[in-house]
């Protein structure tokens, strides 16, 4: 723990590699990589065991299926870095998409995307206060208001799934630039954006010290709660954005649609990607390799026909593995 | 030492690499049972790595180690306790949310029968108390304690285990000298009781007064072990920092009387905290916050920056009436807090120690979009770095990997980033070597002859003395007694304590007689 880097290169500079001790270096590297070395052996292991697997079409399809869970985990990276927590963003996904459709049908497509945007950095912005100035512990915080957003949603559609017929709404989802699906062009912006903000902003600096040491951080005159507040509203975000998106590509919003499945997807991927849940680490790249893993593990199964009982079972058990050999690694180095 | 004596612990060839950096190379070390072994050093010479390595929290790289004649190879503190040995680290690591008495036995209890017989728990912490002569509530919340007596638990979570060599890594580095002087007499006691003691501290009168060997670490280098009776200050310096230290202190500056007031307070006050506080400190005046822990002096200067609230009182910063809501308020207006606990409060641990020594003054450091200049970041950031002589020059490396003195070094740094009108500094040396303290002062002194306000806090009563111009005595968070900076430690302790007097059992007054004899005790050096 006391030792983890910063980011990859950090202790690089500290290291003479010439003096360095192979050990170290070893583990350093199996610490920082080690999911990379996971992902090119899965990577391998599929290309090799199915010949559909490795081809444009099959690759970009996982990319476009895994889009929407994508964007979300790039908010929930910010959000437990600063040393949060969010149960909610499942039931924002389903209130979003539900509005998306409505407003869709009702005031046009523009507004539709924008309201199911709009609706869920409104949820991250109530989840942040609750959390910041209310001072409600973010477990009970967020799990109030997935039952209170899951209910307003219910009460919205009365239990009814929501057909769109507004015409260019799909595209959202089924439209395509240079042969690339929009979810897959959106996930790369939100890569990006995401990227850019958390490592080479002062705003990314905050969300790391509220996360790695709160007092520290308000003792030098960052308001932590705003900060923290931000990265709710981040996830809400994407959140909101994802929930549109398979509004878009289903043309239906279903009110049940944000159940466990997907929010545990979603902290699997950043957790697998080496982000803490205490708080103060992780990273976007780390991030990016977890909804990969997930979704070259997701379409493994598909592409060898496990039956979906199984799957989940072998899901969780490899998520377990890669997290034990990320762990092992990281406390060797820290010896 | 006698050579007659088998050692306790025997060190051979130990070595400890960090990446490129050896922390630690060749150590031959022999320990004797029921003694008192000092280890110095320069901050980064490598004495709580040594510590660490003895303790089982880090293994070494090379070497062997010995426990009673019987060869060990640790891999993790219980293994150390299973051989009696335990560490009372620089930073205490305790459950804070758990009552003493549960923290003292953490871990132990299991043994009891299958349930956790409350009985014979609190019978067993009476003896341990006993055993080293001090009193504690047991149940009191370990978080709401003050450190002494933290450390206090550690010690006796120590003896629960059967202890038998206690490593103490600066134990009174935080304690105020009274506190100090209870622990040296349970460390006596524990010595007397048979138990060995590694002691590392970075005040030598005090090594010198408690211990029976000491042991000069320099460069992660043994330089020599020798019986403290053959050394002295002048000569543990002298090894520490391969140079002599001419003084203690720069030399006072008379601060101009009509200098413009900085700041000036009146009638502050939170809670019964801190009780109706007036003072002012003028352009280039130091002003030293003195008196004993808990008596109100980071309280009050928590209330001036914004890190708490006030609820009755004033604050005029260069005349006008200012009130810090929080801490962002207080810096914009030029006021600058190092705070007491570099660990809790001013450092993010798993963070490099660039992005600390530059995360409160990043805002003038963006570009467009709040991106942060990272060149211009780099320059300013190792500049201070160079400053305040943060040691190795790693600014790429998360700051937890830096030596205590050094993590000091990078707390205090990063208030000076933008030299502030008023420095408020919360023991600024805690934890740092003779000649870095020296390097310290001098930045002190010198932004102060430049015209900044400084309000100092320090529990080392010449440490307040030998910077301040003048001395603010606190007693339960009341402002007792104004001094002038040539007055005396005796003076200044008789305020902190009330009457003359009352003061508890005195032992060995040796935080104060350090004092006696005039604080520039390395003068004669060449
Ligand atoms: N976890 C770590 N990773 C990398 N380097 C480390 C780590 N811990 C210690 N070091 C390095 O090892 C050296 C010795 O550190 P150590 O903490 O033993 O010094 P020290 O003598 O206790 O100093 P101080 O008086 O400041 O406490 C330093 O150069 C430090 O930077
Ligand atoms: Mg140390």
């Amino acid at each position: 723990m006391s030792t983890e880097t910063v980011d990859p290169q950090a202790t690089d500079v500290a290291a003479d590699p010439s003096k360095a001790s192979r050990f170290g270096l070893r583990s350093r590297v199996l610490r920082d990589y080690g999911i990379v070395l996971i992902l090119i052996v899965l990577f391998v292991v599929l290309a090799v065991a199915n010949d559909a697997f490795l081809t444009t079409t099959n690759l970009l399809n996982i990319l476009d299926q895994w889009a929407p869970l994508g964007i979300i985990a790039m908010g929930m990276t910010f959000v437990l870095i600063s040393g949060g927590f969010d149960l909610s963003a499942g039931a924002i996904y389903a209130l979003a998409g539900v509005i998306a459709a409505k407003s869709a049908n009702e005031l046009g497509v523009v507004p539709g995307i924008l309201l199911g945007c709009l609706v869920g950095v409104a949820a991250g912005g109530l989840n942040g206060l609750l959390i910041t100035a209310a001072k409600i512990n973010a477990f009970v915080a967020t799990l109030a208001t997935s039952i209170i957003v899951g209910g307003i949603t219910l009460a919205i559609t009365n239990g009814n799934i929501v057909f769109v017929h507004a015409r260019g709404f799909p595209t959202l989802a089924r439209g395509e630039l240079i042969g690339i699906r929009y979810p897959v062009l959106m996930l790369a912006a939100a890569i990006v954006l995401a990227a850019l903000v958390l490592h080479k902003t002062a705003f990314g600096r905050y969300v790391y010290a509220a996360g790695g040491n709160p007092e520290a951080a308000r003792l030098s005159g960052i308001r932590v709660g705003w900060v923290q507040t931000a990265t709710y509203m981040a996830v809400g975000f994407g959140a909101g954005l994802a929930g549109t998106i398979i509004a878009a590509r289903l043309s239906t919003a279903t009110p049940d649609a944000g159940g466990y499945p997907l929010l545990f997807d979603v902290f699997s991927a950043v957790i697998i990607g080496g982000t803490s849940i205490a708080g103060g680490y992780g990273a976007i790249w780390r991030t990016v390799l977890g909804v990969l893993l997930l979704a070259l593990i997701g379409n493994g199964f598909n592409l060898m026909n496990v039956d979906t009982v199984y799957q989940r079972i072998i899901f969780g058990a490899i998520i377990l593995f890669a997290v034990w050999v990320d762990q092992m690694a990281r406390r060797r180095s820290t010896r | 030492m006698s050579a007659a004596v088998a050692p306790h612990i025997e060190l051979a060839g130990i070595g400890k690499r960090y990446g490129g950096i050896q922390a630690l190379g060749g150590i031959d070390l022999a320990i004797a049972p029921g003694t008192v072994h000092a280890l110095v050093g320069e901050n980064g010479a490598g004495k709580s790595t040594l510590g660490k390595i003895v303790g089982g929290v880090i293994r070494p790289d090379d070497g062997e180690m010995r426990v009673l004649g019987e060869p060990v190879r640790h891999h993790a503190p219980r293994d150390a306790l299973r051989h009696g040995i335990t560490v009372i680290a620089q930073e205490i690591a305790l459950v804070p949310d758990r009552s003493i008495i549960e923290n003292v036995f953490l871990g132990l209890e299991p043994r009891r029968a299958g349930f956790v017989s409350s009985r014979a728990l609190r019978r067993r912490f009476a003896e341990l108390a006993e055993r080293a002569s001090f009193e504690l509530p047991p149940d009191a919340v370990v978080g709401t304690l003050p450190l002494a007596e933290q450390q206090r638990v550690e010690i006796l979570r120590g003896l629960a285990r059967d202890a038998k060599l206690i490593v103490f890594d600066e134990p009174t580095a935080a304690l105020s000298p009274p506190e100090a002087r209870a622990l040296f007499a349970s460390i006596g006691r524990l010595r007397e009781a048979g138990t060995t003691i590694v002691y590392v501290s970075h005040f030598l009168e005090e090594v010198l007064a408690l211990a029976d060997a000491v042991t000069i670490l320099k460069d992660g280098r043994l330089v020599r072990t020798a019986d403290a009776a053959a050394e002295t200050v002048e000569t543990l310096i002298t090894s520490m920092l391969g140079r002599a230290l001419k003084t203690t202190f720069p030399a006072k500056v008379r601060s101009a009387p009509d200098a413009p007031v900085v700041l000036e307070i009146e009638g502050l006050g939170r809670g019964t905290v801190v009780q109706d506080a007036s003072l002012h400190v003028r352009a280039g005046e130091i002003v030293a916050l003195a008196g004993l822990v808990g008596a109100g002096r980071s309280e009050l200067a928590r209330l001036i920056f914004g890190a708490d609230r006030a609820d009755r009182g004033v604050v005029r910063i260069d005349g006008d009436a200012f009130r810090a809501r929080r801490p962002g308020d207080a810096l914009r207006r030029g006021i600058a807090m190092l705070p007491e606990s570099r660990k809790e409060q001013a450092l993010v641990m798993d963070r490099s120690v660039l992005e600390n020594v530059t995360l409160a003054h990043l805002g003038g450091m963006c570009v467009a979009g709040g991106f942060v200049a990272s060149s211009r970041e780099w320059s300013r950031g190792t500049a201070m770095l160079e400053r305040v002589g943060v040691r190795p020059q790693l600014p790429k490396a998360p700051v937890s990997a830096l030596s205590g003195g050094n993590q000091q070094k990078v707390a205090l740094g990063k208030w000076l980033i933008e030299t502030p009108r008023l420095l408020i500094v919360d023991e600024p040396t805690r934890g740092v070597d003779v000649g870095a303290k020296r390097a310290i002062y001098d930045l002190i002194v010198a932004l102060a002859q430049q015209g900044m306000a400084v309000l100092l806090i320090s529990s080392e009563v010449e440490e307040a003395l030998g910077l301040a111009h003048r001395v603010l005595v606190m007693r339960g968070g009341r402002i007792v007694a104004e001094l002038d900076g040539e007055t005396t430690p005796e003076a200044v302790m008789s305020h902190a304590f009330g009457a003359v007097g009352t003061e508890p059992h005195t032992t060995t007054t040796l935080r104060m007689t350090t004092g006696e004899q005039p604080s520039h005790a390395a003068e004669e050096t060449t």
